[in-house]
């Protein structure tokens, strides 16, 4: 398992990232749990549908993000990547939107690099593979990363989209994010093996086992195979070890299936508190730093959140939109009758 | 008209592919031995040779990633014609199909469309192991997001092609495998599209109405025949799409006798001959003079080869349909 950041936040040898990297990464990381505290606030309200807090993964997903270029590369999400979504170019009040039942606000919008949320496990891997191999074909440059779980890697869009990629040898960057449990089930109940990142080798790719909750690690490990892919090298598996701290969404409640010492031992390996020992030693972080951080992610998290309440509500006829780029005659007669439907008696 | 070439089914196809190839290099054909071998049937013959092996590609053999890569290759820049080997085959894509590839518009609210065509052969009568006939079409009626287009002529399977492929909405292009060689037709050259949602009468009757699409067209043309030597003129509507359905067209057809007849190869119970029937019923109830009947496939499983003249819609039972229709 590749590691480099401890959980005393000493680093072996030098840091792959720059000070400013560092900086913008915990401010990241600081952000996507408040996120996490907002929308599990907002759930228990009654204004947000379902949540899947990232709490436990910031590492894997960020340092992962920042290893790309939002100006060149693509990202192909599973669901609980939005702070690698931010990142990337997609606003906040998109994010927000996403949640609060908004999907016109929600869209990704034009020139962001960034395909949709997907929610069918497993099923991005696909595009992802078919991505990268139109960047290859088009001589485009970038290199396209996708992320998803343990969970996913049992399902057979999977194995389909691994073995395509290795075969037609695509600019791609795997992300497993092993948190070790999808829902309730544990990862040793989704596999036999002990290792997920040796699969690759059935594909003919090089595959990793990063410590998930080492950003260094993530980091360094997600550059190189952006490196190789760009220089024609194909795809890398890269599982990145981590622990679900959280619930799997706000409708789950994990305390019926595993056991709080393992919580709290994964805990002790927070990936935040790493990254803070380490800056807080480098004389590039302190408690006034992050109270202004916290200050600052407060009222951006206060204004996407309002913005996203002070616009309309999509009607009737949103449905309509973009089934396909022309309504046929039954579907304008059905946008008739949904919209006489929805006009107030 | 009769200086046109006459091509047949496969042929027109094939020559829709290698014109659209020529014409927009973002077109690209990819699926299981479409490249060297030109196909099962040899329709992408010597399109790899022409095009190279960037542009024509054998792909594994996963029907679910040919779908779901095609996709990503659309939103990447390119124009992809996806071929599936049998139309039975794309339940192990499925999922790539409705929830992703149908969606994709709608979900990203149209930062993303998905021009993608799948090419998928289907249907009975040439004695095929086991799914490799089964006409599924109307289960992908249920996916909103895309066309279905099912071409029963020469013209029409190069005139749908064409649109297909440009069509900015994915679309699902089902060949009819039986007539690939044994229907001939003349076909215009060079740009030729037929639009989606206009249906076609291809023989026109006063007595009774059959509707079909794809091979069951000419088992109702024959059937036609028969009946017209006992006095019946029956009228033949081929649908030539399902998605988007032309409502209008099938209405004036209908009105002509106010009797009809809906055939098709996939069983019956919850074929797209319901949604015939129910649409008819809805919006010409005043023009029937008898109820509509349908002809199909039995609810079975598909049976072995052997065994499918006694699954399968037939002449015979068209006719007879037809008749009793008549005579009510």
């Amino acid at each position: 398992m590749i590691e480099l950041l401890g959980v005393d936040g000493t680093v072996r040898g030098t840091s792959p990232m720059t000070s400013k990297q560092v900086v913008d990464a915990l401010r990241l990381m600081l952000l996507s749990r408040a996120v996490d505290d907002r929308l599990i606030k907002l759930q228990r309200m009654g204004r947000v549908g379902v949540y899947g807090p990232v709490h436990g993964q910031e590492a894997a997903v960020i340092g992962s993000a920042m290893a790309l270029d939002p100006h060149r590369d693509w990202i192909v999400p599973a669901s609980r990547e939005h702070p690698a979504m931010l990142r990337h170019g997609l606003p906040l009040m998109n994010m927000f939107a996403t949640y609060m039942g908004n999907f016109d606000a929600a869209a990704i919008p034009d020139g962001v690099r960034l395909l949709p949320r997907q929610q069918a496990i497993g099923a991005q891997l696909p595009h992802a593979a078919g991505l990268a191999w139109a960047l290859k074909l088009r001589r485009a440059g970038g290199v396209v990363a996708v992320y998803f779980g343990e969970g996913a890697s049992s399902e057979g869009d999977f194995h389909e989209a691994s073995n395509l990629a290795g075969v037609m040898r695509v600019p791609l960057v795997m992300l497993l994010i092993n948190n070790h449990y999808a829902i309730s089930t544990p990862v040793h109940r989704q596999t036999a093996a002990t290792e997920l990142a040796a699969r690759a080798d059935g594909y003919g790719f090089p595959g990793f086992v990063v410590d998930g909750n080492d950003l260094f690690a993530v980091y360094a490990t997600t550059l190189d195979a952006v490196n190789r892919a760009l220089s024609g090298g194909g795809p890398t598996l890269i599982e990145c070890r981590t622990y679900r701290i959280g619930f799997h969404n706000t409708s789950d409640n994990p305390k019926e299936y595993r056991d709080p010492a393992e919580v709290d031992e994964a805990e002790q390996r927070d990936p935040i508190e790493r990254v803070r020992r380490f800056a807080t030693r480098e004389g590039i972080w302190s408690a006034a730093i992050e109270s202004a951080a916290l200050d600052e992610i407060r009222s951006q998290i206060e204004t996407a959140q309002r913005q996203v309440e002070e616009l309309p509500r999509p009607g009737a006829a949103a449905i309509f939109e973009h089934v396909y780029e022309q309504l046929s005659p039954r579907l304008e007669q059905q946008k008739a009758e949904a919209l006489d439907d929805a006009r107030p008696s | 008209m009769s200086d046109q070439p006459e091509l047949s089914v496969l042929e027109a196809i094939r020559e829709a592919l290698f014109e659209e190839m020529g014409r927009d290099e973002r077109v690209m054909v990819l699926g299981m031995d479409v490249g060297r071998l030109g196909g099962v049937f040899r329709v992408t013959r010597g399109l790899m040779e022409r095009y190279g092996p960037e542009r024509v590609v054998d792909t594994p053999l996963a029907e679910g990633a040919i779908v779901g890569a095609s996709l990503g290759l659309a939103i990447g820049g390119m124009v992809p014609v996806a071929e599936v080997q049998f139309l039975g085959f794309t339940h192990q894509a499925f999922h790539q199909i409705g929830p992703q590839l149908a969606r994709y518009r709608f979900r990203s609210r149209g930062r993303f469309s998905a021009q993608v065509t799948i090419r998928a052969p289907f249907g009975g009568g040439t004695r095929t192991p086991e799914f490799h006939p089964d006409a599924i079409e109307a289960q992908f009626v249920q996916a909103p997001g895309v066309k279905i287009v099912c071409p029963a002529f020469p013209d029409d399977a190069k005139g749908l092609l064409l649109e297909a492929i440009r069509d900015p909405d994915p679309v699902l292009y089902l060949e009819p495998q039986r007539l690939y060689r044994s229907i001939r037709g003349p076909v215009p050259p060079g740009d030729h599209t037929v639009p989606f949602g206009s249906s076609r009468l291809v023989r026109e009757g006063k007595d009774v109405l059959l509707v079909a699409w794809s091979a069951a067209v000419h088992l109702c043309l024959e059937a036609a025949g028969l009946l017209a030597q006992d006095g019946v003129e029956a009228s033949v509507l081929d649908l030539r799409t399902l998605v988007p359905l032309d409502v209008a067209g099938l209405i004036a057809a209908v009105e002509q006798s106010g009797k009809v007849v809906v055939v098709h190869e996939a069983p019956l119970t919850g074929g797209f001959g319901a949604e015939i029937v129910a649409t008819i019923q809805q919006e010409a109830f005043g023009s029937l003079d008898a109820p509509i009947r349908r002809v199909a496939a039995r609810d079975t499983p598909y049976p072995p080869g052997s065994m499918e003249d006694y699954f399968l819609p037939s002449v015979r039972r068209i006719v007879a349909a037809a008749r009793a229709t008549v005579e009510y």
